[in-house]
């Protein structure tokens, strides 16, 4: 049981009449990258809020590092490990990249009721920043307010914020959506070279980023999983490829 | 550090602030004095508002509920005969942080309209409380007596003196406001107004950084009451009323909010403008009989061609201060 570094069990949400979230038995192993696929409305971005703390599940329990999170708010499982990146980007618009990057060290280096000194001038703050900025390659950018950067940019933004909070589990939603070809490519790289190094929960509906990055692949249809297995397992399941795959061919 | 032209500007203003009373005094109009004094208590209830409006994103419809917390307590104290000063000043800031601790603790969890709501209906009881103190002058209000003593460093009758205490006190709760947005606590405010999913996504809990804030605002708007009460020389419910807490809006929107020189420029702005329009009598008639309607126009024109406020007008960004 250890093994896993998340793991959900009997996983269940409803909206009124709608079982968005059925049952859901969810296992990442530490250091694996687990794409979550499956069509419209299946459910990827209600499940993917209750690992973060966004939703509270009706039913079932949650478990990370070892550990009960069903009831802990977003904030707190933040700080145990558990990073996210938005569907829709979510960064702060009126400030500079930099100063994203640098809340989300600041959100980890304890409380912060410091009234004082000027944060922006403080280099345990900025410093790891510029460095996280760098491993995304955005550190020419890093005085641009954040609203001026390109989308695909943008993008890179949110990663470098989850990766500054120096994370344990990230859990991507949809990183690539809304890209151009050439800037789905850079992102498919960036997340590349984080492979292996960090455990990854990808919710994907471009299959080129799902078939390049995944270790594990988890097909949700329905609120339901239907199949889990290898890249290579999940392509011939028929399964799949009638509730699925089926569709895109 | 070096200064932008923003902060140049500002640092103009307040030296020409400073060099009133002694040009007041030689041309013998001592009424700008007390105008000027009034523009600048005004505009230091306007900074504490603009810290949780303007950089916490918590539009506080009910601000005035500390100016007259600020006076109550320097009025009840001198109803008395306790003039002291320190006490009463002391007495003034602890109330307001505690009434804004209370108040914000259950507004500080709520957003957007219920935000509004809740400040408003505080402040209203708080209204309805002052004036049902018959003791204190109930709806009347009643004389302060006495100006606040401070072991005679400082006299508040002398006109002059008062105006430098004022003007102090603004430039240093300018400084520290100034301060506090920039610190790591400023910095998580803004964040959390700026967006708050992402907030809590990177580990933030916001509702303790802006219920410390709503607590500091308080208490600083708590001294604008005690300096308000002195200047006025008379209590009144009528500082917590909520066209007052709606004017303490309009000066910081108007000034530029979340801007450190806004609140002033927003103060002054509405202050001078209501007393040009009323009181020159060198305009003509039209306009003093209906001079809301005129000050209406023009407020609506500001807000118009200048939407990021008066504060955008001037050179330089404030990002980079």
């Amino acid at each position: 049981m250890t093994d896993f570094l998340l793991k959900t069990s009997h996983l269940s949400k409803t909206f009124g009449s709608l079982l968005a979230t059925d049952r859901v038995n969810f296992e990442v192993r530490e250091g694996e990258t687990h794409a979550v696929i499956g069509p419209n409305g299946a459910g990827k971005t209600t499940f993917i809020k209750q690992i973060s703390g966004e939703l509270r599940p009706d039913a079932g329990t949650i478990h990370f590092a070892g550990e009960d999170i069903t009831t802990l708010p977003a904030p707190r499982r933040s700080r145990k490990g558990l990073a996210r990146s938005f569907q829709i980007t979510s960064i702060y618009r009126d400030f500079s990249a930099l100063d994203n990057v640098a809340l989300a060290v600041q959100a980890h280096a304890g409380h912060s009721f410091r009234f004082w000194r000027p944060a922006r001038e403080d280099l345990s703050l900025t410093r790891p920043a510029r460095q996280v900025l760098e491993k995304v390659d955005l550190e020419k950018r890093a005085d641009i307010l954040a609203a001026n950067l390109a989308h695909g940019e943008q993008r890179q933004l949110e990663i470098a914020m989850a990766l500054a909070t120096q994370p344990r589990l990230l859990l991507l939603d949809e990183p690539v959506a809304g890209m151009g070809t050439e800037e789905s490519q850079r992102m498919i790289e960036l997340l590349a070279t984080l492979k292996g190094e960090k455990t990854m929960v990808l919710v994907e509906h471009d299959m080129d980023a799902v078939f390049t990055l995944a270790d594990r692949i988890s097909v949700l249809v329905y609120g339901r999983i239907i199949a889990t297995g290898t890249p290579a397992q999940i392509r011939a399941n028929p399964q799949v490829r009638a509730a699925y795959l089926g569709e895109d061919a | 550090m070096a200064f932008s032209p923003r902060t140049w500007i500002l640092l103009a203003l307040l030296l020409l602030l400073a060099a009133v009373p002694p040009v007041a005094d030689y041309f013998g109009q001592p009424f700008y004095l007390d105008l000027l004094r009034r523009v600048m208590i005004f505009a230091i209830a306007a900074v504490s508002l603009n810290l949780i409006l303007g950089y916490g994103g918590m539009v506080s419809f009910g601000h005035a509920a500390y100016l007259g917390i600020g006076a109550y307590a320097v009025g009840i104290l001198a109803h008395y005969g306790i003039n002291n000063g320190w006490l009463q000043w002391s007495l003034a800031i602890v109330a307001s942080a505690l009434v804004a601790a209370a108040i914000g603790s259950i507004s500080a969890r709520t957003s957007g309209i219920y935000f509004i709501m809740i400040t408003l209906a505080f402040t209203q009881m708080l209204y309805y409380l002052g004036i049902s103190l018959e003791e204190y002058g109930g709806d009347d209000g009643m004389q302060l007596k006495v100006r606040s003593q401070f072991s005679g460093l400082i006299d508040l009758n002398d006109a002059s003196a008062f105006y430098y205490l004022v003007l102090a006190i603004l430039a240093a709760f300018l400084y520290l406001s100034r301060r506090l947005v920039n610190s790591r606590f400023g910095l998580v405010l803004q964040a959390a107004r700026s967006n708050e999913a992402r907030t809590r996504a990177i580990g933030f809990s916001p509702y303790p950084y802006r219920l410390a804030a709503f607590i500091i605002s308080g208490a600083m708007c708590g001294v604008a009451g005690a300096l308000l009460v002195n200047h006025t020389a008379y209590l009144t419910p009528e500082f917590m009323n909520w066209t007052r807490s709606g004017e303490l809006m309009f000066m910081v929107i108007l000034g530029g909010i979340a801007t450190t020189s806004g609140p002033l420029l927003g103060a002054a702005a509405l202050l001078l403008l209501e007393d040009v329009l009323q009181g020159w009598s060198v305009l003509p008639k039209w306009l003093h009989e209906h001079w809301q309607l005129y000050l209406g126009v023009i407020l609506v024109l500001v807000v118009l061609f200048a939407r990021r406020g008066l504060a955008s007008l001037l050179p330089g960004n404030e990002h980079h201060d």
